[in-house]
């Protein structure tokens, strides 16, 4: 393999590492404050690419206008999904929320058969972004360097959020002991429901660069980045935000190396997430950046 | 078991096989098939049931054994020229291509090796608890049907395997299912049961009262294997076709909710909701095509069904968490006191 491929697969590897981190991000933040798996956050990230490709197709609004409201929309139906699915049972036993979790995301994926259509749509990307540039011997899509570059600024700007600004500090106090935040002042309710905000605009960004990159989209789209994105955030060890961001590039870049080098083992690809998270459960059970957790007794 | 109680569950079961002689005879094959997936479903739950439920795990790789099960009866029962037929793609390994089985022994071997799956995956990932332990498990179901996907030689890959020989009848499904009723139930009410409900309760206090929680733990994970297996098997064996896309998390996630619906922990409970589910997702049916009442026509919305088969399941999880029986059996006394209209004794001991 030359040089040159080897970076043309670096480069698609980083940019699907990147949207497995955008997404991962979300589950992390989650299961960071309420200690949940959001089964739904994969069709919360399908949810966004179809009200992107709304706006463009349909009420033909201008590529960025389209995205941003998408954005925005998606932003709001995570924080319905919350009060609607999540906030009822934030006392019962934890299984339940998990089950309520699993079933939203079954509504959220037949809601969209339902009303978007189960037949593919093809996703209108702008030529800004699909145009090709070539660098030597590698031809790369503009769009391959705007998703990292994108997912970067997203990181940024939410540690910057985390960890300077009163919401972030409500943030990580509800996160390390939610009982102890309310008694303190902090309403928990609001936290929460901006937390699964944030996690579902993120998915979003993540959802329509998505959409940009593999331009079919169909409403089980959201299934297998999810079941991925959450794969990323446990290798990175799930509750840290950087730590989702090193997992999704991690298995990214790990899954177009596999194609890449073997190329007979392609059909195993799917499982190669799986079985990276399994070896990583047994031998760190708490990721690369998680901490250990000692058992209460 | 008192004498009374004896002789009423053997009264019982007669009827049953009668109501099967009937249903057999006289009910059209639509009805047949969902008498038939009922008594799947209740075998599927009771097996998942005893690792979920019983034993406190959260294990989500149930689609992966059913997999194993069905794949494995389906190529043991098919006769040798089928198989030629729908392995045209790469030939069928030696000397699976030549064999076939009986029903029965095709199941048990079915059961055995879910079994032996169910227990290499169980002795990894049972280190693992919780949500941890559900995503691994998870994770196991979707490798089993990625392989299943890729081994061309070995399960025909995508294309799945058709033409099997449609074996499973209400005899079968029933008889097995009042099989695993009885063992799973002798199995929760043993000292082995016990164990288990005390490892679901409190993990650490079973473990100083001297029960090696690793070993019940893989025990009870390596039995539901095995009653998944050969639920598969039977599923298999009745649509007669399999394909990996058939054994996605979606089948896990439909028996998941029959044992929540119906009570983690109760083997009534996982009964009476096999049946309801399965019936409830047949009635539904007429939601995805269009009905017209008198002039008024109103066009099939596809996939409306799933949206308010969802929509329902989690109105139950979000109002009845207990399920319909909770930790509750059913027991004769309790119908006896019941009819009395005296106030029920005992509760929830099962």
């Amino acid at each position: 393999m030359s040089l040159g491929t080897f970076l043309q697969h670096l480069a698609n590897g980083i940019s699907l590492g990147s949207l497995y981190a955008l997404v991962a991000i979300g589950y992390t933040m989650v299961y960071g404050i309420l200690r949940l798996i959001n089964f739904a956050h994969g069709d919360i990230f399908m949810m966004g690419t179809y009200f992107a490709f709304y706006g463009i197709a349909v009420f033909t609004l201008p590529w960025y206008l389209s995205f941003l409201l998408a954005i925005v929309l998606t932003g709001i139906l995570g924080m319905m999904l919350e009060a609607g699915a999540y906030r009822p049972l934030r006392d019962a036993p934890k299984i339940s929320i998990l089950i309520s979790a699993i079933g939203a995301s079954f509504l959220l994926e037949n809601l969209a058969v339902v009303i978007f259509g189960g037949r593919p749509k093809a996703f209108p990307t702008p030529r800004v972004l699909t145009d090709v540039v070539h660098i030597g011997s590698i031809s790369i899509q503009n769009l391959t360097f705007v998703i990292p570059v994108v997912t970067i600024g997203l990181l940024i700007a939410l540690l910057y959020l985390v960890h300077n600004t009163k919401a972030g500090m409500a943030m990580r106090a509800v996160a390390k002991d939610y009982e102890t935040a309310a008694i303190m002042g902090v309403n928990v309710n609001k936290v929460i429901s901006l937390t699964f905000c944030i996690g579902s605009m993120l998915a979003a960004v993540g959802g329509i660069m998505w959409g940009l990159k593999f331009p079919q989209i169909i409403p089980l789209l959201g299934v297998m980045p999810g079941l991925k994105a959450f794969i990323a955030a446990v290798i990175g060890g799930i509750g840290d935000i950087k730590g989702a961001v090193i997992g999704g590039f991690v298995l990214g870049i790990g899954e177009i190396m596999l194609v890449a080098f073997l190329p007979e083992l392609t059909g195993y690809r799917d499982a190669f997430a799986f079985v990276l998270l399994i070896l990583i459960l047994l031998f760190r059970p708490t990721g690369i950046l998680g901490e250990k957790i000692a058992e209460k007794v | 078991m008192k004498k009374r109680d004896l002789i009423l569950t053997l009264v019982s079961l007669i009827l049953l096989f009668v109501f099967v002689y009937f249903a057999d005879a006289y009910l059209d094959s639509y009805k047949v098939r969902i008498l038939n997936l009922c008594a799947i479903y209740v075998i599927l739950a009771l097996s998942m049931n005893l690792v979920n439920g019983f034993t406190g795990l959260f294990s989500l790789g149930h689609a992966g054994f059913m997999a194993v099960g069905a794949y494995t009866t389906a190529l043991l029962t098919m006769p040798p020229l089928v198989k030629a037929q729908n392995f045209f793609m790469a030939p069928l390994i030696k000397p699976l291509d030549s064999i076939t089985l009986p029903f029965l022994p095709a199941l048990l071997i079915a059961g055995v090796l879910s079994a032996l799956v169910g227990f290499l995956i169980g002795a990894p990932a049972l280190r693992l608890k919780g949500d941890y332990l559900a995503i691994a498990t998870l994770g196991f179901a979707e490798i089993i049907r990625v392989i299943f996907t890729n081994t061309q030689s070995l399960t025909n890959g995508a294309l799945g395997l058709k033409g099997i020989p449609v074996t499973t009848n209400l005899w079968w499904s029933f008889g097995i299912a009042v099989i695993t009723v009885i063992l799973i139930g002798s199995l929760i009410n043993s000292s082995f049961g016990r164990a288990l409900k005390a490892i679901r309760e409190d993990e650490i206090a079973a473990e100083s009262m001297g029960i090696n929680i690793f070993r019940h733990k893989v025990l009870s994970f390596t039995i539901g294997a095995f009653f998944a297996g050969i639920g598969g098997g039977l599923l298999g064996n009745l649509l007669g076709t399999v394909d990996p896309l058939m054994f996605r998390f979606f089948l896990t996630f439909n028996i998941l909710l029959i044992i929540i619906l119906g009570g983690m922990g109760s083997i009534t409970g996982s009964i009476i909701s096999a049946f309801i589910i399965t019936i409830a997702g047949e009635a539904l049916r007429f939601l995805d095509e269009s009905i017209t009442i008198g002039s008024l026509y109103v066009p099939g919305i596809p996939g409306l069904r799933m949206v308010v088969f969802s929509a329902l399941l989690m109105v139950v999880v979000l109002f009845f968490r207990q399920g319909i029986m909770g930790t509750n059996e059913f027991t004769w006394d309790k119908l006896f006191d019941r009819l009395q209209k005296k106030p029920a004794a005992g509760g929830g001991s099962n």
